[in-house]
């Protein structure tokens, strides 16, 4: 086993078993604060897939920015009380659907990746690639990235015009 | 350089797809929510990455770059939603916000 099999095998097992606690946990604030595992295993996923600057954009834009959204989100409506999960028989049924739908979906996923012919190019040397993705930007995909902005824009007026208290 | 397949990679990112289908499904809390939307959607990156690594092209990295803007727009206009239906209703469980149903 060596090095990049051990650190495929930590950032794996980080990034599932935060996972899985964002979902199950019945307190909230441990979900936030696994989702930041969950964030750092998949960046340090990134960056051994030789992608360097999206392993940095991941931290940047969801540790800096979403996750704190998220945790301001759950400070401000944390009051509420009750259980998080359905009950009685609406909630059984619920369960068993959602069952269902997850046991489709893992069985669809996984044929799907293993059974599939993908093709693998054949330079896979390591280089740099911020002056590729800079490139690729300011030429082919120009038009994506203005709309990108655009897009981003309205979003956020939109959310602090939704967001903000009526005067 | 990279010993490891591509499968485990993306069956890595299917199995953090399933996981964040379980929440969507079940969970009732609307933040809860988001966060499992988050998941999927770190996975549908790196599916996205791992391609574009083995591939040996960067175009595949760029896309990863737009639903990141994108993550980022939803989970704005979500929170000030969820902002608003706290506001509003006092709660934030999704199968109370059923006003609209009688």
């Amino acid at each position: 086993m060596d090095l990049f099999e051990i650190i495929f095998y930590f950032f794996a097992a980080i990034v599932l078993v935060s996972a899985l606690v964002v979902v199950l946990s019945k307190n909230i604030m441990y979900s936030a604060f696994s989702l930041l595992f969950t964030f750092f295993g998949v960046a340090g996923l990134f960056v051994l897939l030789n992608a360097d600057f999206v392993g940095i954009t991941q931290i940047m834009v969801y540790v800096g920015g979403i996750l704190v959204l998220i945790i301001f989100g759950v400070m401000i409506t944390t009051k509420v009380t009750g259980v998080d999960i359905k009950e009685g028989i609406s909630g059984k049924l619920q369960y068993a659907g959602a069952g269902i739908i997850t046991l489709l979906t893992a069985i669809f996923l996984s044929l799907m990746f293993i059974n599939g012919k993908w093709i693998t190019g054949s330079s896979t040397d390591v280089h740099a690639t911020i002056h590729q993705i800079g490139t690729l930007l300011m030429t082919k995909y120009i038009l994506a990235f203005e709309a990108a902005a655009i897009l981003l824009l309205i979003a956020f007026i939109g959310a602090a015009l939704i967001g903000r208290r009526k005067a | 350089m990279n010993e490891i397949p591509q499968g485990y990679y993306l069956l890595l990112a299917g199995v953090l797809f399933t996981i964040g289908t379980i929440g969507v499904l079940t969970r009732r809390n609307a933040i809860i929510i988001f966060m499992s939307i988050e998941l999927m959607l770190n996975s549908v990156n790196l599916t996205l990455v791992a391609f574009s690594s083995f591939f040996g092209d960067s175009s595949g990295q760029i896309f990863v770059f737009f639903v990141m803007a994108i993550a980022a727009a939803e989970a704005a206009v979500g929170l000030a939603i969820v902002l608003a239906l706290f506001r509003l209703k006092k709660t934030i469980y999704v199968d109370e916000a059923n006003i609209l149903k009688y």
